[in-house]
């Protein structure tokens, strides 16, 4: 198509301004305010070139930045199977023809609707200590136990703090962060399901080891396109948590359920180390840029075979 | 013809029955918190969850919506987000426009750039947009967010738009051509009507990504009268410490323009997210 050479700058002009100003340059920015120890408040140019001085204090002394990593880490893990799973074993199941189907994929789908502050703020009330309905119900189980005679103190139940322990807490986020997961993976498999041919699901209806096998050799395989994108997907998402961490907990109790967007957040805009953090932000992007580069190379894959 | 398949091999009771059952336990904490956000504290913390309230009341809903605020964070989330919206359509729109319609050097490189931006972690840029806004002079004020929520979801639409408009066949374009229209309004009388199924997508998802953004809005917002629900809502939390039932309330409200959103236009909001996921 012959067009004049600066036609589509036109169209561009605009958006790739605000592009590179809100995206482009920061992202650059954060690179070198990495190498600085600017405090937020005084001029940047007053700051100090300081090399990777914040790198080494990151990696050998911080052992806050070591729990945050492995809890980013943690949170992938589970993300990448727990949630993975079971919103494909879910489209699996919805996929054929059951009554209320609609129904049930809403109520799986629904927490996506959410905001992540008001999921971290109704899965705080589910784990209040006394009024929450975790203990709550556990609470409720103690006294019919208490009833019919066994030895056991129903107050007890209370003392549970799910989001002040700090073996618990990291995990009682992300189990609340994965009750939204699943069904995400659910609709992306569903929509992953329908550009299959009908025939062979069909024919994996059957019960027992039959239709396992099929979906291990057959369906799952097909299904290989979709898969690779939940897994970036869900990876991201577990580094890109943040909102949640910080609603429950902040990263606490003694930063045991710190994960590396709440411990950069906490450095820049409440201990005012903006450099320091700014390199919390570069290893974020480092980490990130490896699953940014899986999800690329696909897309190249999936156009040339398009185009051929 | 499905029908006599299906009757063949009817999908395994056991299936169904674990299917309802965790949809049910899917429900639990949302049902949980309607009927907690009815009760009182006192109430919860002296007789536990499981018991049968003697009184249900709507005073939390009242006072959430009134004197904590909701009302007014609400209504800075739509000031936010419908304008945010507009303009990151109108802008995507274009960008797809181009990569699609033109050959040029670099058209790969912008597509993937848009596509590493959308898959950013974006706390990464929070210091230097909390800089870039200050030095604009746009810090605390609606535009700190606007813009930023523009600029930064220029990515996935533009992503998404580009796959949808290549499916538009060229000769369209190539017509409009002869009959001697300039781009500009092939732009607007081809590319943009046909891509309208996309733009339904892609607004109903980024109502609700925009309206749930709670980062930005702690970043670049600070007085109390501008916050969105968002960090509105987190501020009840410093206000009424430890009155659960009123600030599950007032996340429920919070969450009702997402809700409405979300049912009115679900066949659009399912549409959008796979389509960033399954094309391209």
């Amino acid at each position: 198509m012959r067009h004049r050479p600066w036609v589509p700058w036109a169209f561009l002009a605009a958006p790739l301004l605000m592009y590179s100003v809100w995206v482009i340059y920061p992202t650059l920015s954060t690179f070198y305010l990495s190498f600085t120890d600017w405090d937020g408040f005084s001029d940047l140019k007053d700051a100090n070139f300081i090399g990777f001085e914040n790198y080494y204090e990151l990696f050998v002394w911080d052992d806050t930045f070591r729990k945050a990593i492995l809890n980013n880490l943690k949170w992938i893990l589970v993300f990448i199977t727990i949630p993975t799973s079971l919103g494909l074993a879910l489209a699996l199941a919805l996929n054929q023809s059951i009554r209320f189907d609609r129904f049930l994929k809403v109520s799986y789908y629904l927490p996506m609707v959410l905001s992540f502050v008001v999921i971290g703020l109704i899965w705080s009330w589910i784990y209040h200590p006394a009024a929450g309905l975790i203990n709550g119900t556990l609470e409720s189980i103690l006294t019919l136990l208490k009833a019919i005679g066994l030895p056991v103190n129903p107050e007890s139940a209370r003392s549970i703090g799910w989001l002040a322990d700090e073996d618990l807490a990291i995990w009682a986020i992300i189990a609340a962060a994965g009750w939204r997961q699943v069904g995400y993976v659910m609709i992306l498999y569903l929509a992953g399901l329908k550009t299959l041919d009908p025939q062979i699901l069909d024919a994996a209806k059957v019960d027992g080891a039959e239709s396992w096998s099929l979906f291990r050799s057959v369906i799952f395989p097909l299904l290989a396109p979709i898969t690779t994108i939940v897994v970036v997907i869900s990876i991201i998402d577990s580094l890109r948590s943040f909102d949640m961490v910080w609603v429950m907990t902040r990263g606490g109790p003694y930063h045991s359920s710190e994960v590396l967007a709440n411990f950069m957040y906490l450095e820049a805009f409440n201990n005012y180390n903006m450099g320091y953090a700014a390199a919390i932000g570069v290893i974020l992007f480092l980490i990130s840029i490896f699953f940014i580069g899986i999800y690329i190379w696909r897309i190249v894959k999936e156009e040339e075979a398009q185009g051929a | 013809m499905s029908m006599i398949s299906e009757a063949k091999r009817p999908i395994s009771r056991w299936i169904v029955a674990i299917v309802w059952i965790g949809a049910i336990i899917w429900l639990i904490p949302i049902v949980g918190a309607f009927v907690t956000s009815l009760r009182t504290m006192d109430d919860l913390n002296t007789n536990g969850f499981w018991a049968i309230p003697r009184e249900f009341t709507l005073g939390n809903y009242t006072e959430a919506w009134t004197r904590a605020g909701i009302s007014r964070y609400l209504l800075n989330s739509f000031i936010i987000t419908l304008p945010a919206l507009a303009f990151m359509l109108f802008f995507s729109s274009m960008c797809a426009y181009a990569l699609v319609r033109f050959r040029f050097r670099l058209s790969k490189f912008l597509y993937f750039l848009f596509i590493g931006g959308m898959l950013l972690p974006f706390q990464i840029l929070m210091i230097p947009v909390f800089r870039l806004s200050n030095d604009l002079n746009i810090y605390d004020t609606y535009w700190a967010l606007i813009l930023f929520h523009t600029a930064f979801q220029l990515g996935f639409c533009t992503f998404v738009l580009r796959n949808f408009m290549r499916t538009i066949p060229t000769s369209l374009f190539e017509s409009a051509v002869i009959d001697g229209a300039n781009e500009w309004t092939i732009y607007r009388r081809i590319g943009l009507p046909l891509v309208v199924p996309a733009l339904a997508a892609l607004a109903t998802l980024e109502f609700t990504w925009v309206f749930n953004d709670y980062l930005w809005a702690l970043v670049l917002v600070n007085r109390d009268e501008l916050k969105p629900v968002t960090t509105g809502l987190s501020t009840l939390l410093g206000q009424y410490i430890n009155n659960w039932p009123l600030i599950v309330a007032g996340s429920l409200l919070a969450t009702i323009p997402t809700l409405v959103v979300f049912f009115a236009l679900q066949r659009y909001f399912i549409g959008g997210l796979t389509m960033g996921a399954t094309k391209g």
